[in-house]
């Protein structure tokens, strides 16, 4: 267990473009830390450069308590598994697995012993003799994820791991790296573009975006209170609605889109700033109208998709430029035309500034408790 | 009859597909090759008609002939000398080339650039760096006060300085070949192992050699088939001289067939260095390609 600081660092190929810049954040001992963002935002750039494996050319990176900037990789303590699994294709799962410990001059017995006890433990016992060839893609990732178990290091890194898994065996993988993760207590820095991963496996998800960082923090209070419409967009699915929005002074009502005129309460209007905004609202927090909807909650729209997925719906209809997506629980009944009442809260909307994206309002807290009482009761 | 006909319609149309393949193979290779067989039977007049047939005197004749043992001798030693060194040396540029640096498309291009240049071209330039009174070699060697070689005149020397130059002119392709090889192996496999710590030569003996076994076969195999069908630089640089130390299978077949006009001698060479060949590559096959990882 190691802490892994990263103190301004920056990266450029160049020497003039950074394409990471300012990366200031501190993974603590045993975390489960996340890295996420579209493809081309160099996540993986600079899970390399923790690794040593590209250089870091600005900032300071510290592993433990040391400055790690010009250790080599293997100086760095930890151990990296690789997109492709990087096995060695001419070796056995048993050599593959000890690599490591053979460069380090183990003796060969112990080597046999810690890779069958690894084995062991990932469900490889009957392959260890097999070449990686001879083994299915879940097999090989696990080989992968031995190889760095074996190492023992404190730190673990990995670079999309699962995006040559299918959707099944991916959602079984999740769990089982979380799982040994959580045994082992290893701190663990995990590079995905899939943000269902991100929010199901960190401890702490950070979201980069062309080099920057956009928002690091606990994955619900990023589902929830989304920095900007960058991250309200990227994670969720459906991603956020967004629609440009003005304060309608006079009415004390916020016009989305020149179309939904949405009350404002007193309390609240003094907070809106008067230039464009940007509101944003999850599409599970568009419901259906009920007998006890205000009327002025609801809004008008003409279905252009609907998606039924069993257990719920997902239609979508357009604002404004934008297209929006409705989700209501269990399955409804609707076609393509339909001219469909919405209903539409001030407080689940968030509204971000127009010009700098930050975020100013925040939803309400949408979670549920499990009050033992009631069920008593 | 018509049922056979009918039955065959999948066999026929094969045949057509592989007909011009048939057609050139037949010309170029199987009639070559059946009548250089035919020939090493018989004595054959000035024009290589065959005259008389001997069965396997021209073969029992090349067994206790003198000058063909020689000239098996030095064709093996010629293989010793010029494939191993060859290889290494291709592999230890390839090595370097291999190296991510700044400006290293300028030494692949050097290394690789003697594919580009003929066999008697790039002989003729030897023969002139050979040259004892005028060669780079011997200014070489008396700038430092060494004593003068000769180079192509001295028997001792002649097949050395010969393999010399034909290291030198295979050097760019087997370059070329190992250097791909090189260049296939995923690069995760070296960012891998650095993490687990290994140095340069664990590297190269655990991953390079092994990841590169499949290119190394191919090259061996190519050469020693090369180096056993050597003629070009012989008959520019020694003409088989002197005393005979030069004259390998190949260059002797060519003066026994169009200097002495005896072209069933000189198919019994023929044939007699075509199974020589069969029975290296087929040994090759058996014994080293077990080490041989292919993906």
């Amino acid at each position: 267990m190691k802490r892994v600081e990263l103190i301004d660092v920056s990266k450029s190929y160049d020497k003039q473009v950074d394409v990471i810049s300012n990366i200031n954040v501190t993974i603590e001992p045993g975390e489960f830390f996340v890295l996420v963002g579209p493809s081309g935002c160099g996540k993986s750039t600079m899970l390399r450069m923790i690794a040593g494996l590209e250089e870091i050319t600005g900032g300071t990176l510290k592993i433990g308590d040391k400055v790690a900037n010009n250790l080599t990789p293997d100086k760095r303590d930890l151990s990296m598994v690789f997109q492709n699994y990087a096995l060695y294709p001419h070796l056995s799962v048993q050599q593959n697995i000890t690599f490591g410990l053979d460069v380090k001059r183990m003796k060969k017995e112990e080597q046999r012993r810690k890779a069958k006890e690894v084995a062991a433990m990932l469900g490889l016992s009957d392959y260890l003799d097999r070449k990686p060839r001879e083994l299915s893609g879940g097999q090989r990732q696990r080989v992968a994820l031995a190889r760095s178990i074996v190492s023992e290091t404190p730190i673990c890194l990995m670079d999309e791991p699962l995006s040559n898994l299918d959707a099944k065996l991916r959602a079984h993988m999740r769990s089982e790296i979380r799982r040994i993760q959580r045994q082992l207590g290893i701190t663990m820095i995990y590079v995905t573009h899939d943000q269902v991963e991100a929010m199901t496996m960190g401890d702490r998800i950070m979201i980069l975006h062309e080099g920057k960082i956009q928002q690091v923090g606990k994955p619900i209070d990023i589902y929830n209170y989304p920095a900007n419409p960058f991250v309200a967009t990227f994670i969720g699915s459906p991603p956020m609605n967004l629609a440009k929005a003005e304060f309608d002074k006079a009415t004390s009502e916020l016009v989305l889109g020149g179309e939904i005129r949405l009350p404002v309460p007193m309390d609240e209007s003094g907070k809106l700033p008067t230039t464009t905004m940007t509101v944003g609202i999850r599409p599970e927090n568009l419901y259906p109208v009920t007998p006890e909807t205000k009327a002025e909650d609801i809004f008008h729209t003409t279905v252009t998709n609907v998606e039924i997925l069993g257990n719920e719906t997902v239609f979508s209809f357009t604002i404004g430029e934008e297209e929006w997506m409705a989700k209501w629980s269990g399955q409804w009944h609707i076609d393509i035309g339909d001219q469909l009442p919405v209903r539409m809260e001030f407080e689940s909307i968030s509204i971000f500034d127009g010009q700098s994206g930050e975020l100013l309002k925040r939803t309400v807290d949408h979670g549920n408790y499990v009050t033992t009482k009631e069920v008593q009761a | 009859m018509s049922t056979f006909w009918r039955k065959s319609v999948d066999a026929r149309t094969a045949v057509l597909y592989l007909l011009p393949s048939i057609i050139l193979f037949s010309v170029f290779i199987f009639y070559p090759m059946f009548r250089t067989i035919y020939l090493s039977f018989f004595l054959t007049d000035q024009n290589g008609n065959a005259a008389i047939n001997v069965g396997f005197e021209n073969y029992q004749y090349l067994l206790s002939s003198s000058e063909f043992i020689n000239s098996t001798k030095a064709t093996v030693l010629f293989v010793l000398y010029t494939v191993p060194i060859g290889i290494v040396l291709a592999l230890f540029f390839a090595l370097l080339a291999n190296e991510k640096l700044k400006g290293i498309g300028f030494f692949r291009t050097m290394y690789s650039s003697t594919m580009g240049i003929s066999v008697a071209a790039s002989s003729v330039i030897w023969l002139f760096m050979f040259n004892p009174s005028i060669g780079m070699f011997n200014r070489l060697l008396s700038v430092f006060s060494l004593p003068q070689i000769q180079w192509l005149l001295d028997p001792e020397w002649a097949l050395l300085s010969v393999a010399i130059s034909t290291i030198w002119m295979n050097l760019g392709f087997s370059f070329l070949i190992i250097l791909g090889g090189l260049q296939n192996i995923d690069e995760h496999l070296y960012e891998s192992s650095r993490i687990d710590g290994a140095g340069y030569f664990y590297r190269l003996r655990r991953i390079t050699l092994p990841m590169l076994s499949p290119t190394l076969f191919f090259i061996i195999t190519i050469s020693l088939i090369n180096a056993f069908q050597t003629f070009g630089q012989i008959d520019i640089l020694t003409k088989g001289g002197p005393s005979q130390s030069t004259n390998l299978i190949v260059y002797s077949i060519y003066r026994e067939a169009f200097i002495n006009y005896q072209f069933g001698t000189a198919s019994a060479q023929a044939v007699v260095l075509f199974v020589i060949i069969l029975i290296v590559t087929i040994l090759q096959f058996k014994l080293v390609e077990k080490k041989v990882h292919y993906q």
